[in-house]
């Protein structure tokens, strides 16, 4: 059974990035190489099924857009679907639904993604469909009209029909003073009612381009086969000049933060507390390292300390972990929630989950807790093999950001070098109250609420 | 523990979402007995060193006994909790030392158990899987904690409009069959579970003759059948017979379940065929032009992409074993919500006098049938499927036959079916939120 939390997603994040230790040092078999006009290009064969998960990534998300034009890249994401003049009308998802294929796309702080699962015979298709939208989009203001109230409905969804996702909205805005990682990926709603055609016709031009693109296929494909493929198809785009990608940086945190949210829709009372930390791109990396290891530690499984104090011994809560976002391009977050147990206040499972960090702070963690999580990531990589498209996203988010293949895979190498006295150090790093963020949903008995 | 209703016909719905060469082929399967005469499905696949067997009883929340909503589905979260000599922390550490999966899960019609290992810890992992099936603790400890934790998911449902929804769509369906009942059960019945109530049931329901078993990894066959003997030998041969009366979902309601949401979630839906109706084909390849996966059905073109009235728009066949569904679900903006349940009783309407178009069945039949292959691409979907299969009592020549079935499906077919299922008037509907345009005929309870 699940464990439910508030930051369920966040374990997933997690659960997908935390692969670990090989003997080989090239675990899953990629190859790469860069076309001519600067995409970069990785291949991960797996021949067990003659199937192929195919994904185009874009070096832009919602941290590179511009301060009142929140949602455009998202926007941008839903109307790409739209058409180009070679494939107008929505015939891009009627031709890889025709071919049996399974496609979608995501948007983030860093990164803007594409990906189609189809039959192997059907790669060069979906590969000539992909690099037709690359630069071709062609739509209407009809056509970003409605796409724009269709995303206002997500947004009613993910976040205004969902008390957590609100706080969880507000803290991060609370979080950043200045970085763009403080907007929603989904964007304010007043500022997505605002956006024109012409402002993401304007952004898909700055951004969308093969040389801020990485194209990453996995499953029944070799890189022999694939490379001229993919310079007859991809290399032929022209390239474009880009903006370099610098974003606002945080000034000095100096005061801690703390959000209570009463919602009359909460039921349940819940708490999260975050803090600013570097990650595997900003470095330094053994502090990134070290955080992930940490977070192992505390968090990985149900024999993990949080869970085993606060939910088995103390039966203060129901739910407690930690998180730690390592893969963006700037400052990311190392976080804790805890969900009190019934009948226990938000102030006494504050208490207990601030006593773990003290406990932490104070006498750091042991080597038994070390080597125990290494060998769980290390496992957790042979389990991972099973399951090529997780792999396949995990190298295209850190390429997106700007890392490199070799640190993809020197990764599990680095993760069992990491020593007790680097995850302690990183611990002391992070977790200092200057920039801690604390959110408390808290509900309200239906007589007070409005 | 996953959603809901959505449960018992999980399986069928991947299972059904499937031309092209398909590794996994009948040829590759095994078919194997074990000593007490226990059959199991294998594929061997030696490239990476793991082994995921996974089990499912016939059975599941259906089972759960009158006054005792929600035991087998907090049974689900205590069979890893402490077993044989090892209690709870002692098991999860025995379990996290090797980095051995194990879990449990129910539908509404089985109960799910999942072992995934490397296979150098087979032998750990074979043992942890046995004790927890043959001598489950149910400690005083792990009961409570586990009790407590459905307890504040139920808390936390209460806010969430899709689960409210959906909880009351279940009860309007199905008001005087088990079918109605929330699979999390209700505080007054959690609360009243205790570890007898847990004991005897696995005594009388985790039996040899209600199991079916798939394994796929890198293990031999006479490996498979002493792992599997091993798990599973030591059980009772026999249950009870099981004793589920068939039903059909009620039809006609309108219920609004006042949420202070700015969204309006929708569940609608009608009553749907079995497994075994000789029109169920016909009914997947309409549902798929309908609602079904893919970007390109009625319900997106209409509701999402012509008009903006949602986010998601979409609809599935589920067949219980005991009651056929079809079900549909779409999120809208409240003002808007009288619109899009317009915008969906119109389609029916078309639909059910029309048919569809020979286009839109050429793109439904070729994305069911192209698609399939993607179901069969990792050792784990190849598992499930095996065990989906032997739930359904298909036959291990499904993998082969299956998109014959899908292409073997008539416009005639499809117009038949369409006239037969999408009665406009009759559907049942729940919406959660404020909508406006939207009048009910019911109310919640």
């Amino acid at each position: 059974m699940s464990h439910f939390s508030p930051a369920i997603a966040f374990v997933f994040a997690l659960l997908l990035f935390s692969p670990a230790r090989a003997d080989e040092p090239n675990l899953f078999g990629a190859e790469s190489f860069t076309l001519d006009n600067g995409m970069e290009v990785v291949v991960i064969p797996d021949h067990r099924a003659p199937v192929i998960t195919h994904m185009v990534w874009y070096r832009v998300g919602s941290a590179d857009e511009d301060a009142g034009n929140t949602g455009i890249a998202h926007l941008l994401e839903h109307l790409m679907f739209k058409g180009t003049e070679k494939t107008p009308d929505g015939q891009f998802s009627y031709i890889v639904a025709r071919n049996g294929g399974a496609e979608n796309a995501f948007t983030s702080y860093d990164y803007t993604g594409y990906f189609q699962n189809v039959a192997r015979d059907r790669l060069e298709l979906v590969m000539e469909l992909e690099a037709d939208r690359m630069t071709g989009l062609n739509i209407t203001v009809d056509d970003v009209e409605t796409e724009r109230d269709v995303v206002l409905e997500e947004r009613r969804m993910r976040v205004d029909s969902d008390p957590g996702a609100i706080l969880s909205e507000q803290l991060r805005a609370t979080q950043y003073f200045s970085h763009p990682y403080g907007w929603p990926v989904i964007g304010w709603m007043h500022e997505v009612e605002a956006l024109t055609r012409d402002e993401v016709l304007d952004f898909y031009r700055r951004h969308y381009a093969p040389n801020n693109a990485i194209l990453v296929v996995a499953g029944d494909v070799t890189a022999e086969e694939l490379r001229p493929l993919a310079e007859r198809i991809y290399g032929g785009i022209a390239p474009a000049e880009l903006d370099p990608r610098e974003r606002p940086q945080e000034p000095p945190q100096l005061v801690a933060r703390r959000l209570v949210y009463e919602d009359a829709r909460a039921a349940q009372a819940s708490l999260q507390m975050v803090y600013l930390a570097p990650t595997y791109a900003t470095g330094p990396q053994e502090t990134a390292y070290g955080l992930e290891v940490l977070a192992e530690v505390l968090s990985g499984s149900t024999t993990s300390r949080l869970y085993r104090h606060l939910v088995v011994e103390q039966q203060v809560a129901v739910s407690a972990g930690a998180w730690y976002s390592g893969d963006s391009l700037d400052q990311s977050r190392f976080g804790f929630w805890v969900v009190p147990a019934i009948g226990v206040t938000i102030e006494e499972a504050e208490a207990a989950l601030r006593a773990e960090i003290t406990e932490l702070l104070e006498n750091g963690v042991t080597p038994e807790e070390v080597a125990r999580v290494k060998s769980r990531m290390e496992a957790d990589l042979i389990y991972a093999r099973d399951n090529v498209a997780s792999i396949a996203r995990w190298y295209g988010s850190w390429l997106a950001v700007g890392l490199t293949v070799e640190e993809v895979e020197t990764w599990p190498g680095r993760i069992d070098d990491v020593t007790v006295d680097e995850v302690n150090a990183a611990a002391h790093e992070v977790l200092v109250p200057q920039t801690e963020v604390v959110g408390i949903l808290l509900p309200v008995e239906a007589d007070d609420a409005l | 523990m996953r959603s809901d209703l959505l449960r018992a016909a999980g399986a069928i719905v991947f299972l059904l979402l499937a031309t092209l060469p398909v590794k996994a082929a009948t040829g590759d399967i095994q078919i194997l007995t074990t000593p007490s005469g226990i059959e199991v499905w294998l594929k061997e696949e030696p490239s990476i060193p793991i082994v995921a067997m996974e089990i499912a009883f016939r059975g599941g929340a259906a089972l759960d006994p009158e006054g005792k909503v929600g035991l087998v589905n907090m049974l689900s979260g205590l069979l890893d909790e402490g077993a044989g000599e090892l209690e709870s922390q002692a098991f999860q550490d025995a379990m996290d030392e090797q980095s051995i999966r194990l879990s449990f899960d129910t539908g509404r019609d089985a109960f799910y158990g999942s072992l995934t290992t490397l296979s150098e810890n087979l032998d750990s992992a074979t043992e942890l899987f046995r004790l927890a099936l043959n001598e489950p603790r149910f400690d005083a400890e792990p009961v409570e904690r586990i009790r407590g934790q459905i307890m504040v998911g139920l808390i936390r449902d209460a806010e969430d409009p899709h689960a409210q929804a959906w909880a009351a769509f279940s009860r309007k369906a199905f008001p005087d069959h088990v079918y109605g009942r929330p699979v999390d059960g209700t505080t007054e019945t959690l609360e009243a579970l205790t570890a007898g109530d847990f004991a005897t049931f696995v005594d009388e329901n985790l039996t040899r003759d209600r199991v079916v078993v798939s394994v796929v990894g890198d293990i031999s066959a006479e490996a498979t059948i002493a792992m599997v003997e091993k798990v599973l030998g030591g059980l009772p041969a026999q249950g009870a017979p099981l004793a589920i009366a068939d039903t059909v979902a009620q039809s006609g309601e309108v219920t609004v379940v006042a949420m202070d949401v700015p969204q309006s979630v929708l569940v609608f839906g009608l009553p749907g065929l079995l497994r075994d109706d000789p029109d169920f084909y016909a009914a997947y390849v309409l549902n798929k032009a309908l609602g079904g996966g893919g970007l390109n059905t009625r319900f997106f073109e209409e509701v999402r992409k012509a008009r903006g009235l949602a986010y998601s728009a979409s609809s599935s066949v589920y067949a219980f074993d005991h009651a056929g569904l079809w079900l549909g679900s779409a999120g809208t903006q409240n003002a808007r919500a009288g619109e899009t349940l317009d915008v969906i009783r119109e389609i029916l309407v078309d639909v059910s006098a029309n048919g569809i178009t020979e286009q839109e069945l050429d793109d439904a039949r070729d994305y069911l049938t192209g698609s399939y292959p993607l179901r069969l691409d990792s050792n784990q979907g190849i598992a499930n499927m095996l065990l989906s299969i032997q739930l359904d009592e298909l036959g291990v020549g499904y993998l082969d036959e299956r998109n014959g079935f899908i292409d073997a499906v008539t416009a005639e077919d499809v117009q038949r079916v369409a006239a037969r299922l999408l009665h406009a008037d009759d559907l049942l509907v729940v919406v959660a939120g404020q909508p406006e345009g939207i009048t009910p005929s019911a109310a919640v309870e």
